[in-house]
């Protein structure tokens, strides 16, 4: 089973390579990982989709907070989220086919970005599952080539994000952490 | 202790820039060092240029990984922090044993390498090694400096880092133009607050309640003290809760001092090669109460079958070692000072002595298997040495041993009553340890009477060492256990390679030539009516003395729990009829 997890991180140089360092050393399997900015200066924030089960994600999180460039760690694998990877897909058109797969992008609510005379490119967001299912049915066209982010997750409601985004943000110190016991992997408000 | 500052070292802000070179002396200065262990090179050489400024001694090791054990050796011997210093590229490689070692045994230790000019880093320059890459899964932390800003808050942070919470090595790798450049210092301003950090983790008081619940009602409760109790300055509370509770203690290799040897409580080492009845306590014992140690495979033997009765309660700083290797009970992360304070008022006075009497019973079963009980018959023993040398130096000396089957004889025999009175390299074992964290170790306590126990396979790791013993003037004894072999590997094949003693056999060099080459006086000892009056004489002598203690080669270690084997799975010594 896979387990996901958003971090927070120092935006510092070589702090991509601690986080996967650690995975490597503690021969846990990063099935996808994705990093960018977040709205405040200073703070990275990762997905971590890792091919473990529940102790294992404990493990994970106890030693994702061993680093010092790690300022949060959530496990959101079974908390309400909203899970998302983006792909684009550059498939195969004539002028036969070209309105089946117009079709198809309808369906499946995606968008294309760019036309050429034998080709389409298609952007298109949704689960894994959703993406997977798309490129299955675009397969019989001609799949030139596909790029996919992998995955990015948010926890739903209005609890978690603003308390992040301010305690974080601030890079308030220690008040930011959980405080972790033996149930690592249970949620803990940020206000304890 | 007050020093005399000298002049440089006395700011705290400087609105006249000072370079790189300075502010690194400035900050080991504030940061309370006294003894930098190192060896210079081309890119680190701009800060030992600023060095005699400074009240600061620096002691030459012969290799850096030496002047990395010295750096632990001095942090374990005097509880602060060791430093050590080497330039880039190999120097900084060279470092890298000694770093693992510190790591796996939560030592506090901050490395200072000198690094190629910014501009050239990437270029594979001369002597340029991505230390902070190499470095960075057994360091705690570790920062590439390349501007000369950086160089005061990140060398307080290494400090801070390196000595708070789970203590570990932590290196600061400084370009050359960083140390050169120069900018104001300002040491207040300078305040370590990484955001990210926080080694103050409190268990929760239902925790704590869940904890005494289970102490209060165990019939056959044991304490497990492992380096953590050391760090922690804890061993006074735990032996408060040892006696008011009547609760029995077992200690890891790292853990040995932290409990009294001739305590009535005190059972001994636990493990592969722990005593036999302190295993078998271990499998009968209803409740563990591990102090600051982490269940290492050494500690537990199969996992599997690892103490199936008992309870377990983890007292640790370390969130990620609760329920790594053994599934726990309560996990009451933090400090085992606060955290025995904590309990303390909570535990009733309990009577444990029907389980004491049980352990006694194992206790003397063991005797007839005890190597000092066999009658003498004119060989000498490794372990008959290690006893004679507890009893000439009146259980009081600082012992350091380097790794392998000495070392085990050493935690078995020689009983320890303080502190910091052992220092051995638990977690990674590294041959050669030995001697360079004894010279560390004798110079951060100068008053401790300071052996190196060592086997002559271990010594000629490092035994260049013996150059900066005498450069420094240091009296460090030296007793090898000279077998002729690499004895824990030949234990090894003796047991599981049908005795193919394959690249085990050592010719070495004359010990007692080889420390006259240096000046220092070299006793051969071969018979056991030799070994107390060779170390009184190391003793009365000035300076240190080397003894080359031949020992039989054709022994073994034991009990010994073999790897992946349950904890009461011994082999054990055969017995013998004991002389009364």
């Amino acid at each position: 089973m896979s387990s996901t997890f958003v971090v927070y991180v120092e935006d510092k140089p070589g702090v991509l390579n601690r986080v996967a360092s650690l995975f490597r050393r503690r021969a846990f399997n990063i099935e996808s990982l994705t990093v960018g900015h977040t709205e405040a200066p200073g703070v990275s924030r990762m997905t971590i989709v890792v091919g473990t089960d529940r102790d294992g994600a404990r493990k994970v999180e106890a030693h994702l907070y061993k680093l010092v460039n790690v300022l949060r760690v959530d496990d959101v694998t079974s908390t309400p989220a909203v899970y998302r990877d983006l792909a684009m897909i550059k498939v195969q058109a004539t002028p036969d086919t070209r309105s089946h797969i117009m079709q198809l992008v309808d369906v499946y609510r995606a968008r294309i970005v760019d036309v050429a005379p034998a080709s389409l490119m298609i952007e298109v967001t949704g689960t894994e599952d959703k993406i997977d299912s798309l490129l299955d049915v675009l397969h019989p066209y001609g799949v030139i080539e596909a790029v996919r982010t992998g995955r990015v997750a948010m926890a739903r409601g209005e609890t978690r994000t603003p308390r992040v985004r301010k305690a974080a943000f601030a890079l308030g110190g220690p008040a930011l952490r959980p405080v972790p016991g033996v149930d690592h992997g249970t949620h803990v408000p940020l206000s304890a | 202790m007050t020093r005399k500052v000298t002049r440089p070292a006395a700011r705290r802000r400087s609105t006249d820039p000072l370079t790189g070179s300075q502010i690194v002396w400035e900050c080991l200065v504030r940061e309370g060092v006294t003894h930098v262990f190192g060896y210079p090179g081309g890119a680190i050489l701009p800060v030992y240029d600023a060095m005699p400024a400074y009240p600061v001694h620096h002691v030459l090791a012969r290799h850096e990984q030496g002047a990395v054990h010295m750096a632990d050796g001095y942090a374990r011997a005097a509880g602060g922090v060791g430093v050590a210093m080497a330039t880039s590229g190999p120097g900084a490689t060279n470092m890298v044993t000694g770093i693992a070692t510190a790591m796996m045994d939560s030592s506090p230790v901050v490395c200072i390498t000198g690094q190629v000019s910014s501009a050239l880093i990437g270029s594979d320059a001369f002597q340029e090694t991505d230390i902070t890459g190499v470095t960075l899964p057994i360091t705690k932390h570790n920062y590439l400096v390349t501007d000369v800003d950086e160089i005061a808050p990140v060398l307080r942070e290494a400090f801070y880092i390196a000595r708070s919470g789970r203590p570990g090595p932590v290196l600061v790798d400084i370009a050359k133009d960083a140390q050169q450049g120069s900018c104001p210092f300002d040491w207040d301003a300078a305040e370590p607050k990484p955001p990210g950090y926080r080694p103050d983790h409190r268990p929760r008081a239902a925790e704590l309640r869940h904890a005494l619940e289970l102490i209060n009602e165990s019939k056959r409760p044991l304490m497990l003290v492992g380096h953590g109790v050391v760090l922690g300055q804890a061993e006074a509370l735990v032996r408060a809760f040892a006696e008011r509770t009547t609760i029995p203690v077992a200690m890891t290799l790292l853990g040995i001092g932290a409990f009294p040897a001739s305590h009535p409580l005190n059972l001994g080492m636990m493990g592969m090669h722990g005593e036999a009845w302190v295993n078998e306590a271990v499998q009968q014992a209803d409740l563990l109460i591990a102090l600051g140690m982490r269940f290492d495979d050494r500690v537990t033997g199969s996992l599997s079958t690892f103490a199936p009765g008992a309870r377990k309660i983890h007292v640790e700083i370390d969130p990620a070692e609760v329920n790594k290797n053994v599934p726990v009970d309560v996990g009451l992360i933090g400090d085992v000072h606060k955290v025995l304070g904590d309990l303390l008022p909570g535990v009733v006075p309990n009577d444990h002595s029907a389980w004491l009497a049980r352990i006694d019973e194992l206790r003397q079963c063991a005797t007839a298997r005890g190597i000092q009980n066999f009658a003498d018959d004119g060989r000498l023993y490794a372990a008959h040495a290690i006893h004679d040398l507890w009893k000439a130096t009146g259980g009081g000396a600082l012992v350091v041993t380097d790794v392998g089957q000495h070392q085990m004889w050493e935690a078995q025999y020689y009983r320890h009553e303080a502190p910091r009175s052992l220092i051995t390299s638990g977690g990674l074992g590294p041959m050669g340890f030995a001697l360079p964290a004894a010279i560390g170790a004798k110079l951060a306590r100068p008053d401790a009477d300071v052996w190196a126990v060592v086997g002559d396979g271990g010594f000629q790791m490092t035994m260049a060492e013996l150059g900066t013993m005498v450069q420094e003037g240091v009296k460090v004894n030296i007793a090898i256990i000279n077998n002729g072999y690499l004895g824990m590997v030949r234990q090894l094949q003796e047991f599981f390679y049908g005795a193919r003693y394959h690249a085990t056999p050592l010719v070495n060099p004359d010990f007692v030539t080889l420390a006259s080459a240096y000046g220092i006086r070299g006793i051969r000892v071969t018979e056991r009516s030799q070994v107390i009056p060779a170390v009184d004489a190391a003793a009365a002598d000035a300076g240190p003395v080397l003894l080359d203690i031949r020992v039989e080669a054709d022994d073994a270690v034991y009990p010994m729990v073999a790897a992946g084997a349950g904890l009461d799975q011994m082999i054990r010594r055969p017995a013998q009829e004991v002389v009364e």
